[in-house]
């Protein structure tokens, strides 16, 4: 395994106005995550809304500077990258395939545009190109000439994936691919992905707030939590013992379609987490059933051990990973 | 599960909704039929298009203008709503029979506090007092798990999470006390963990009010949990119906089967592994439908697919659009699309 991509303490934050006359206020949309991603790896991130997964999706793909922290590909800080060799290697495929595409343009220009932008190979090959491209995600030549308005949602998917393909890189970053689309057309695309994933050797980073959509195509997760990273492990781990309370939680509301089961107690409460305004201490705490007193005003540390990493203080980092943030 | 005995709350019969476009006439509905009883949930399940939503809209009257319904029968407690003025309907919608909406950052009035919106539909029905109303919405809040009600009530919508928003909405629903509850992907707009909270709600609710509930998703993980009942529809027809152990046990519709393979579930398909799929897209609505409206996509597709199905049952009361007679987990697997594929639900 080779280390492909990497993530240092890297935080980010906005500031939002919270009205005419007041001061404009600070939202740490993500606050010093590290993670690494291995060549060949799929790395799911799951998280509820506002957790800060698709700002880290963006940071990754080097469309959001961090305000602190540094993203490596393969060593090198992508911020002294050019954005067009960035674009090379790192491409994004959104949740949303009926804005991410222009709709008055054809698919095969809208999967041409990449190659032409960087310059590559003359306009009948670029064009060849694109058609191949096409034609390996499940859209024939005769779709090429259509506008994205005359697809469905899971064809406007598959374009986009080839758009995000064209350029043969070496991850690819799905923000939520399949969110927007019906289940038996969720299935054909993570298909596709799984397929495309083995033909071209590719690493994906996939989000998702579908954690059966996650367990099945990632070899990690990372579940995020108001902008902190608080667990994180190879999913078979993740998925059979979960250490973090909201890990638990979280895998306890995936509701699979096995009926006898009924519904789960998430036994969170009603306290609804506020990005704006996180809580002190562990930012779980209000809705953790086992909180403790320190939970409240002690930041967890991180524990790295075999299993994967893990944030809280049912999970008490050793001394010396409590002292350093060394690795 | 049923009781010893059924008292039908809403029965539909040959519910049929039209719509007209520049295109021609597009058959949204096609002659679906449900009961739903006191004490029982049934969930409508099936993909964007097919017709569920329309299917809540038409119930409740309140379907778009563009669309007409026809339907052989239509009765709340016995009463026939096909042929009710008005009037009549809406002296019972928000009183006998109440619905809640997907997203209620739309459905609730963003200049309205929350107070002002949950009254008003009570003092309209039940001619009560303000303060009659304001006990009774306390009460409701109070029972839909929102803490410190009172406080709520001069709040407006904008200031809750969208958890709360739809706590306020189910409340809302339940202020006259309806027998009919009608619930249009109430959930899907929610986090998980939020989703698992109003579901479970909705079910306690359901329990210990003894309504009749209708449940609209496209989430199977969503019926499998709650449904007493459940009915499949597919490009406007109703495919399958059958409690969740029969339709998700052992599903008698091709569709069915197919959409439940679609589906990863945790410690049951192999991660990583090719999921079933349906291959194809839905069929265009617009114009007569001939046959089965599934056999372009089905592998098990014959001659005779072509000709008007048959609503085919069994002496447990599922009932299916197909002419297979058989089981499909008993068919062979057709081709060897998905042939290490999951198995869920197939345990039976």
């Amino acid at each position: 395994m080779t280390l492909l991509l990497e993530a240092r303490d890297v935080a980010r934050s906005f500031s939002v106005s919270a009205g005419a006359f007041r001061p404009k206020r600070t939202l740490q949309a993500v606050n010093g995550i590290d993670l690494q991603l291995q060549a060949g790896e799929v790395l799911g991130i799951v998280g509820e809304s506002g957790c800060g997964k698709s700002t880290l999706a963006r940071m990754l793909l080097g469309l959001t500077p961090p305000s602190r922290g540094q993203i490596l590909l393969e060593g090198q800080d992508i911020s002294t990258l050019d954005r067009k060799a960035l674009s090379r290697r790192i491409q994004p495929v959104f949740q949303d395939p009926y804005s991410s595409l222009n709709p008055r343009r054809s698919i095969v220009s809208i999967v041409m545009l990449p190659l032409e932008v960087h310059g590559l190979g003359t306009p009948a090959e670029r064009r060849r190109k694109a058609l191949e491209m096409l034609e390996r995600v499940g859209l024939p030549a005769r779709y090429a000439e259509n506008t994205p308005g005359q697809l469905s949602g899971g064809q406007r998917q598959r374009v986009a994936i080839a758009r995000a393909l064209v350029m043969r890189p070496q991850i690819v970053v799905c923000d939520e691919p399949t969110s927007a689309l019906d289940v038996s057309v969720q299935a054909q695309i993570l298909n596709l992905l799984l397929e495309l994933r083995r033909d071209f050797g590719l690493t994906y980073v996939f989000i998702s707030h579908n954690l059966a959509v996650v367990e099945h195509i990632a070899t990690r997760v990372a579940v995020m939590y108001l902008g902190r990273m608080v667990e994180e492990a190879a999913t078979p781990v993740l998925f059979e013992s979960p250490r973090h309370p909201y890990a638990q939680a979280l895998l306890a509301s995936v509701l699979t379609p096995e009926p006898g089961l009924g519904i789960p107690e998430t036994g969170l409460g009603l306290a609804f987490p506020d990005p704006l305004n996180p809580p002190s201490g562990c930012a779980f705490h209000p809705r953790c059933a086992q909180a403790r007193p320190e939970c409240a005003h002690t930041p967890p540390a991180v524990r790295r051990d075999a299993l994967g990493q893990v944030s809280c203080h049912l999970h008490p980092a050793s001394a010396s990973q409590q002292a350093g943030h060394e690795q | 599960m049923s009781q010893d005995v059924a008292e039908p709350v809403l029965e539909v019969e040959r519910l049929s909704v039209d719509i007209a476009t520049p295109r021609g006439t597009l058959h949204a509905v096609r002659d679906l039929s449900f009961t739903v009883n006191r004490g029982e949930t049934l969930c409508i399940v099936g993909e964007s298009g097919c017709g569920k939503s329309m299917t809540s809209l038409a119930i409740m009257g309140l379907l778009p203008r563009a669309a007409t319904r026809r339907v052989g029968a239509l009765r709340l407690l016995g009463e026939d709503l096909a042929g009710a003025s008005s009037r009549r309907v809406n002296a019972l919608r928000g009183n006998r029979m109440a619905m809640i909406f997907q997203e209620p950052m739309t459905a609730l009035n963003p200049a309205w506090t929350i107070g002002e919106q949950l009254t008003e539909v009570y003092r309209h029905h039940r001619k009560a007092s303000a303060a009659q109303a304001r006990d009774r919405a306390v009460e409701l809040l109070a029972k839909v798990g929102i803490a410190s009600a009172s406080e709520r009530l001069v709040q407006y919508p904008h200031q809750l999470s969208g958890g709360l928003r739809q706590r306020v909405m189910i409340a809302m629903a339940l202020m006259c006390g309806p027998d009919l509850l009608i619930a249009d992907e109430p959930s899907t707009a929610l986090d998980v963990t939020i989703q698992a909270q109003i579901l479970r709600l909705l079910a306690d609710l359901q329990r210990d009010l003894g309504i009749a509930m209708v449940l609209i998703t496209h989430d199977l993980g969503v019926v499998a949990r709650i449904a007493h009942r459940v009915a499949v529809m597919y490009a406007g027809e109703g495919v399958e119906e059958g409690t969740a152990a029969q339709v998700f046990g052992a599903p008698r519709h091709p569709y069915t089967r197919g959409l439940l393979d679609c589906i990863p579930v945790p410690g049951r398909t192999a991660r990583g592994a090719l999921l079933g799929n349906i291959p194809g897209t839905v069929p265009s609505l617009i114009g007569d439908m001939q046959g089965c409206g599934f056999k372009a996509r089905c592998a098990h597709a014959s001659a005779q697919c072509a000709q008007p199905i048959e609503l085919r049952h069994d002496d447990q009361g599922h009932r299916w659009r197909c002419v297979l007679e058989a089981p499909v987990d008993t068919l062979l697997p057709p081709g060897a699309q998905g042939a290490q594929g999951p198995s869920v639900g197939s345990s039976s």
